[in-house]
């Protein structure tokens, strides 16, 4: 079959690779017929997440028909259509049975490598490091799903695959980083990127009740879609500085909360920006947190400030006598999509959102590289790139 | 099962010992006048050149208990030391404008000191701080496991099952009640056998175990079972130790086995837990036989800590 494989760094390729069979009684095998590129796999791209090998498959997001079954698999068919969650969880460990997938306790036969870093190993996830499990992803024509069983959510038919595709991850995940707000009556969010799970995160602050959502990013294309896709205010942060503007949006007040989805590789003007790009260049620190230090100096006293941005390790000049002095409450996590996943669809098929807004291109599998690019450099205005295998 | 107090209390005292060391030398090295002239040596300029030698020894050895992890090595080269020590001491003595109340006083400091460092050596021996005793190869892992420990216990008690979780196992036969016949794979692949004798068991608590006398290998475990709080399952505590008999096969086997003892056992308790609470063992691959049983061959590459270089 057709795999993206990474190569190196600023490097991915399709490949011939041999078609996944089943392991386990628990796995079920997915053609998979849409997949995207993620904001997070530009990390990878970007050769910022260690234990990447030359030919691992790549990609997260994915969905597709069900072609063959684990013998305990009894809640899907061969023709089945599900959407496959990021985060592997075996249903049945502590951290699963509580709700948090992405922190299952048994699905990363690497946990060594996370404990060594990370102090104890989350789950493991599709086409994401060796460090994450080394399982092969979904940027291909099939793919082998662990704990079928717990994971895959089937679609009914009225459901097309642009409206589905993305409750594989960037859906659950801005919904998660909205929801971690606690957002009440009245209340102001501030967004830190506009990328798609940063859109998503927008749209899902106003489904939960915020008052207001300011949307901060630089790219006018994706101001925009905040803009019209979900009635954002927006800030340029190259236009303006963005403190003083969140105060004067807020009477003086700040956002009572504020969710960073931009990430390790934030980008950042002048001298603070060639600060943090200097130190993780030499290795000084790993993630560039240029836009959660903004969050959490800009956010109200007393508020919340939620990052679903990935980080990957150490982060420098960590305000944090702000967030103890102003008592503010700090909440993270991979999305556990799991849990999401039926909720979020229920909204779909009532018509609250239709998630396949994002998307901006559509490329065969073949050219998944020009697609990595792309995305990368936020060519002719690119959000979103879908995959057609 | 050691309780992790006396091992720290071992530790507590030789990092006190380290510092003495490190505050003695530097007095030697920077303020040798003042130093001989509170053990009560007349500050000539061999006397001098002594205490700034002593003091770079001192610091030597102090630093070298603080660093460990051979801390047990330089409280013992410290005891040789203070024999020294005593000797130039026993020297001055005789030289003019000595005063012996002074120097007997430092004499009974260095003394006693010596006898702290040499106990403090022996503690850390006794305290299975592997590199001191140079031998036994000795784990200590735990793990919660979301199972009542009755059934954990019972699992772990019919021994064919550890070969299903326990890579290095190739069998482990039931001889009888007690007697267990067991076969590991050792280093480049060689199999080591030998029987064991099952010498504790505690329904639903405890199973400890011992090589038999004439085995190849010295070999002792345990694995206790207590209730893990908040109704999640089970605590489970392995010890394992191995003692190769010096000079045989026996000790290349345990070299094996002893190279990262802790990170195979924890990986072998991380498979038990994958296998009793998800039916399987979490395997990455997509294609059968491809994908052996994750195993830590080599430390995690350097890049982990350093930022994304490959």
């Amino acid at each position: 079959m057709k795999a993206v494989c990474w190569l190196d760094k600023h490097q991915v390729g399709v490949q011939d690779v041999a078609d996944p069979e089943i392991l386990t009684p628990r796995d079920a095998i997915v053609r998979i017929t849409a997949t995207a590129i993620c904001g997070s796999d530009l990390h990878l791209y970007n050769g910022l997440v260690p234990t990447m090998k030359a030919g691992d498959v790549l990609g997260h997001e994915f969905m597709g028909e069900v072609v063959e079954v684990g013998r305990e698999v009894k809640n899907l068919r061969v023709g089945d259509r599900v959407v496959v969650p990021f985060p592997i969880a075996c249903g049945r460990c502590a951290q699963c049975e509580r709700g948090l997938s992405s922190l299952c306790e048994n699905s990363n036969p690497n946990a060594w490598m996370a404990e060594k870093i990370w102090g104890y190993s989350p789950a493991g996830i599709f086409g994401y490091s060796h460090l994450l499990g080394g399982y092969p992803g979904g940027q291909s024509q099939y793919a082998r799903v662990p704990f079928a069983d717990v994971g895959p959510l089937k679609i009914p038919s009225g459901v097309p695959d642009d409206a589905a595709l993305f409750l594989s991850d960037i859906f659950p995940t801005g919904f998660m980083g909205a929801e971690l707000c606690e957002i009440e009556p009245g209340d102001v969010v501030a967004v830190w990127g506009c990328g798609p799970v940063g859109q998503f995160a927008i749209k899902s602050a106003t489904l939960l009740g915020a008052e207001r959502v300011i949307a901060i990013d630089r790219f006018p294309a994706r101001l925009r879609m905040a803009r019209e896709q979900s009635g954002a205010e927006t800030i340029d942060y190259e236009a303006v500085d963005v403190h003083d503007a969140l105060k004067e949006m807020t009477g003086g007040r700040g956002p009572d909360a504020c969710i960073d989805a931009v990430g390790m590789e934030a980008h950042a003007p002048g001298v603070v920006g060639a600060y943090d790009r200097v130190k993780q260049a030499v290795g000084l620190e790993t993630d560039r947190p240029y836009a959660l230090r903004q969050a959490i100096m800009a956010c109200r006293s007393g508020g919340t400030v939620a990052v679903i941005g990935v980080y990957a390790g150490f982060v420098d000049k960590f305000p944090f006598g702000v967030v103890m002095n102003r008592s503010l409450t700090i909440r993270s996590g991979q999305a556990h999509v799991h849990r999401y996943m039926r909720p979020l669809l229920d909204r779909i098929e009532q018509g609250q959102i239709d998630p396949g807004f994002v998307i901006t291109h559509r490329l065969p599998l073949a050219e998944a590289a020009r697609g990595y690019e792309m995305f990368l450099h936020k060519q002719d205005d690119c959000v979103k790139v879908v995959l057609t295998p | 099962m050691p309780t992790h107090g006396t091992g720290r209390r071992a530790q507590g005292t030789v990092v006190a010992l380290g510092w003495l060391g490190v505050v003695l030398g530097l007095a030697g090295l920077l303020l040798p006048r003042r130093t001989a002239r509170m053990a009560g040596v007349p500050a000539g300029r061999p006397a001098l050149t002594a205490l700034r030698l002593v003091g770079l020894r001192e610091l030597a050895c102090g630093l070298g208990i603080l660093a460990r992890p051979r801390a047990a090595g330089w409280l013992w080269a410290r005891v040789a030391g203070a024999l020294v020590d005593l000797g130039l001491l026993g020297t001055a003595l005789t030289s003019r404008g000595a005063r012996p109340g002074r120097i007997a006083a430092a004499a009974a400091g260095v003394a006693g000191v010596a006898a702290l460092d040499a106990r403090a050596a022996r503690a850390l021996a006794r305290a299975g701080d592997g590199t001191a005793n140079g031998h036994a190869v000795t784990a200590r892992k735990t793990i919660t496991i979301g199972r009542p420990a009755d059934e954990l216990y019972r699992f772990c008690r019919d021994v064919g099952n550890l070969p299903r979780f326990m890579v290095r196992l190739q069998s482990v036969e039931a001889l009888g009640d007690r007697r267990t016949r067991w076969r590991a794979r050792g280093p480049g692949g060689a199999i080591v056998q030998w029987e064991a004798e099952i010498v504790e068991d505690r329904p639903g608590r405890l199973i400890a175990w011992r090589a038999l006398p004439g085995s190849r290998l010295d070999h002792a475990g345990a694995v206790h079972f207590e209730r893990a709080p908040g109704g999640r399952g089970t605590e489970i505590a392995v010890e394992l130790a191995y003692t190769p008999p010096a000079g045989t096969l026996g000790a290349v086997i345990a070299r094996g086995l002893g190279r990262a003892p802790e990170q195979e056992l924890q990986e072998d308790l991380r498979r038990l837990k994958q296998l009793v609470e998800t039916g399987d063992i979490a395997v990455a691959g997509s294609l059968r036989g491809e994908t052996p049983p994750a195993e830590p061959r080599r430390p995690p590459p350097r890049a982990v800590a350093t930022g994304g270089r490959r």
